[in-house]
């Protein structure tokens, strides 16, 4: 796998250590931890896990373990747009997939990747209770209904 | 039955062998691994709606239970066949091929097809090569022995559970090479693997090369461990010696000079032990700086952890090389001037039960203008293997004897072998050379054993002298934390990192969890001991001639050049390489 190397600042750490002492450095509560420092970095690079090792005194190859088998975890920080597209039941039978395939191509990106530039990133979610507009699209906060493969390449200009 | 046996244990009471791929337990050592994943030894109860797997269900008063109706054995086959439809079938070139559980356990069962593999989504994982270890993880089947091995006994932490679904399997953190990672290379997860996930770095090619080579003259070193182990893999007895008919096979192989590791460890019993009693006597006089307790450095699997996970304590443990490399660096000056030949025509190989003896002699340190002082590091198995090429069948073999000078050794280097065998050997030398008694018993059975933590006072003549012994990192880690705190009582401690010590090595012939092979391989490194005239370093006729003609003194100058070491701060700062 490649990895994206970034370097923390000392106040980043700093957040790191607080959060893991929040939890009293407690080993049990590593899957808390994770999510705390996800909701404070938007995503768990491996310089963040490594600290969270230290911290919590779990071999960072445990922490891994975890990120890795959880899917809410991840690695790849979301782009300035995130993109999701919904593949529950309804939106699924109506051509999400197809729809996700043109994102793919357009963005040159896979399902949890961030574009070289940092502007979108993609991801799937399992509905978001707006069935009847299937199939739905998220961008950041905004909604889009009845997307078609042809509307992808206009729903990304929006946003160029 | 005792109240909590599972079903698995209670059948094997019964003599009732229930099929499983994940379970594994070394009894008296206290190593379990029972992640109930594998599925395979499921069995019928009685009343009970869905199988059980008998590893993890408890025996139950007036439980009936059935191992292998119609309905089990379908079973155990279509969870074969779900683990067979996302494996290689590469078994014909496989390193594990003829020693591997899973093809075993394929063919107990019987499978002639593996229906739906077509439709699996195999995972593919690119190969990781590091010095000793070979990682391949397609072939992991998530019976997580090694993640036990790694995290709960050797507390070392490289390797542990990723991903799911078909991608799951056992790696170190971020999916880097195991280089890049906390890794020992002790590799007890290479002896525990099921299959060919993980297997040794093979450096047979590069020694029949050498021996190939007339211009070279090849010498070889054998660990005290190999000769109580090499015969399991030409059928016969655990605990068998074979130390002669080892020699034999070696010169059919067409090494020059048989040599044997057991005298370098009786030299390394000189250096050590003088360096204890140094310590010791300075600690007496109320010298502030003698650190105490002297560990030993024998094991590099124990030197890697130090170096990684104490490198406060790095001036701890005594700085005599191990064996193995002080064989090397014997060879390459002393001997090589003997017999007049250059060191870059002299190659030195090691026969050891270990592979993190791979890594350690390709250490810079160890190494003169880029000349190795030990060329190759093959293992036990592959020993056997290169054997069992070259078409000869060790069990019709002569007994042959070691050469000399470097093949001389005492029953206190053939213990070196076994967990407590080393700080045994230095408490014969040192006892005598600090009481200037005579010791009237030479065998200390209160150092022996495989508990993984021991201890025992030895009366030096109204002095006592405490002792400790861990074998296994996890054990290590327990006295070196009161080390470190300053609690620590004992005057010396010998560690270990394998469990049972070397004859539990990495390298060895596979034991496929069963403990009792270890404990044979101990008894008949104690046989050997007791079958040697001499058996105390100090009184190797050849280790007196080499301190004569070569060294001078223990610990002299010259000694400290050629067979100390210093140790490093391995601490991984950042662990994460781009990749």
């Amino acid at each position: 796998m490649s990895t994206i190397k970034i370097e923390l600042r000392n106040e980043d750490v700093a957040k790191i250590k607080d959060i893991c002492k929040s939890f009293n450095n407690d080993p049990q509560e590593l899957i808390n931890v994770l999510h705390s420092c996800q909701e404070h970095f938007g995503y768990l690079p491996a310089e963040v896990q490594e600290v969270i090792s230290a911290d919590l005194g779990v071999p960072v190859a445990k922490v891994y373990g975890v990120v890795t088998f959880y899917s809410f975890f991840t690695m790849t920080p979301k782009g300035k747009h995130p993109i999701s597209i919904c593949l529950g039941t309804a939106c699924y039978v109506r051509g999400a997939e197809k729809v996700l395939e043109e994102f793919k191509k357009e963005l040159g990106l896979n399902v949890g990747q961030v574009t070289k530039d940092n502007k979108f990133s993609l991801s799937t979610l399992r509905c978001v209770g707006a069935c009847g507009l299937a199939p739905v699209v998220l961008v950041g906060e905004k909604t889009y209904g009845r997307v078609a493969p042809d509307d992808v390449r206009n729903i990304i200009k929006e946003y160029e | 039955m005792p109240k909590g046996t599972t079903i698995n244990k209670a059948a094997k009471m019964l003599g009732i062998d229930i099929p499983t791929l994940c379970y594994m337990e070394l009894k008296d050592m206290n190593i379990e691994n029972k992640p109930g994943g594998c599925r395979l030894c499921v069995v019928e109860v009685q009343k009970r709606r869905n199988l059980a797997p008998s590893c993890s269900t408890n025996c139950e008063e007036g439980m009936v239970v059935l191992t292998h109706t119609p309905r089990v054995l379908n079973a155990r086959r279509t969870v074969m066949e779900f683990i067979l439809s996302d494996h290689p079938k590469d078994c014909l070139v496989c390193a594990k091929s003829g020693n591997c559980e899973l093809q075993s356990m394929a063919h107990r069962l019987g499978i002639r097809d593996i229906p739906g593999q077509e439709y699996a989504a195999v995972s593919t994982y690119r190969k990781d090569f590091s010095p000793s270890i070979i990682r391949d993880l397609d072939k992991c089947i998530m019976c997580r022995r090694c993640e036990t091995m790694c995290n709960t006994v050797q507390t070392v932490g490289a390797l542990s559970a990723i991903n799911r679904g078909f991608m799951a399997v056992v790696a170190p953190a971020f999916e880097q090479n195991l280089e890049f990672s906390t890794c020992t290379y002790c590799g007890q997860c290479v002896a525990v693997c099921p299959t060919g996930a993980l297997t040794e770095v093979n450096h047979v090619p590069n020694v029949l090369r050498a021996l190939a080579d007339p211009t070279k003259t090849v010498i070889v070193q054998t660990a005290p461990a190999v000769r109580a182990a090499l015969g399991e893999m030409f059928g016969m007895k655990p605990g068998t010696l074979v130390t002669g008919k080892m020699v034999t096979a070696l010169r059919s192989l067409g090494f020059d000079y048989i040599f044997d590791t057991d005298f370098a460890a009786d030299l390394t019993i000189m250096e050590e032990g003088t360096e204890l009693l140094d310590r010791l006597n300075r600690f007496l006089k109320g010298d502030k700086t003698a650190r105490l307790p002297i560990l030993t450095s024998c094991c590099p699997g124990w030197v890697n952890f130090f170096e990684e996970y104490f490198p406060d304590l790095k001036d701890v443990p005594s700085t005599a090389k191990s064996p193995q490399q002080m064989f090397g660096a014997i060879a390459k000056t002393y001997f090589a001037d003997k017999i007049k030949v250059d060191r870059k025509d002299l190659v030195v190989v090691s026969i050891m039960p270990c592979l993190a003896k791979k890594y350690e002699c390709q250490r810079e340190e160890f190494a003169t203008d880029g000349n190795r002082d030990v060329d190759f590091s093959i293992s036990t198995r592959e020993l056997g293997e290169f054997i069992k090429q070259e078409n000869i069948d060790l069990n019709n073999l002569e007994e042959g004897d070691f050469d000399a000078p470097l093949g001389e050794s005492t029953g206190a280097g053939v213990i070196f072998g076994a967990t407590g065998g080393v700080i045994e050997a230095a408490v014969r030398t040192a006892y005598e050379l600090q009481t200037g008694k005579k010791l009237e018993r030479v065998d200390f059975t209160e150092l022996r054993g495989l508990e993984g933590v021991r201890e025992a006072t030895i009366d030096f003549n109204g002095l006592p002298i405490r002792i400790g012994i861990a074998n296994g990192l996890g054990n290590a880690r327990k006295l070196l934390n009161d080390v470190r705190s300053g609690k620590s009582q004992f005057h010396a401690i010998e560690v270990m990192a394998c469990p049972g010590g070397c004859i539990g090595g990495g390298g060895q012939p596979l034991h496929h969890g069963n403990s009792e092979i270890i404990k044979a391989r101990a008894a008949a490194i104690y046989a050997e001991d007791r079958s040697k005239p001499i058996r105390k370093s100090h009184e190797n006729p050849f280790i007196i001639k080499l301190y004569n003609e070569f060294l001078g003194k223990p610990n002299s100058e010259k000694a400290h050049h050629l067979l100390h070491t210093k140790y490093f701060d391995k601490k991984k700062k950042i662990i994460v390489k781009q990749s």
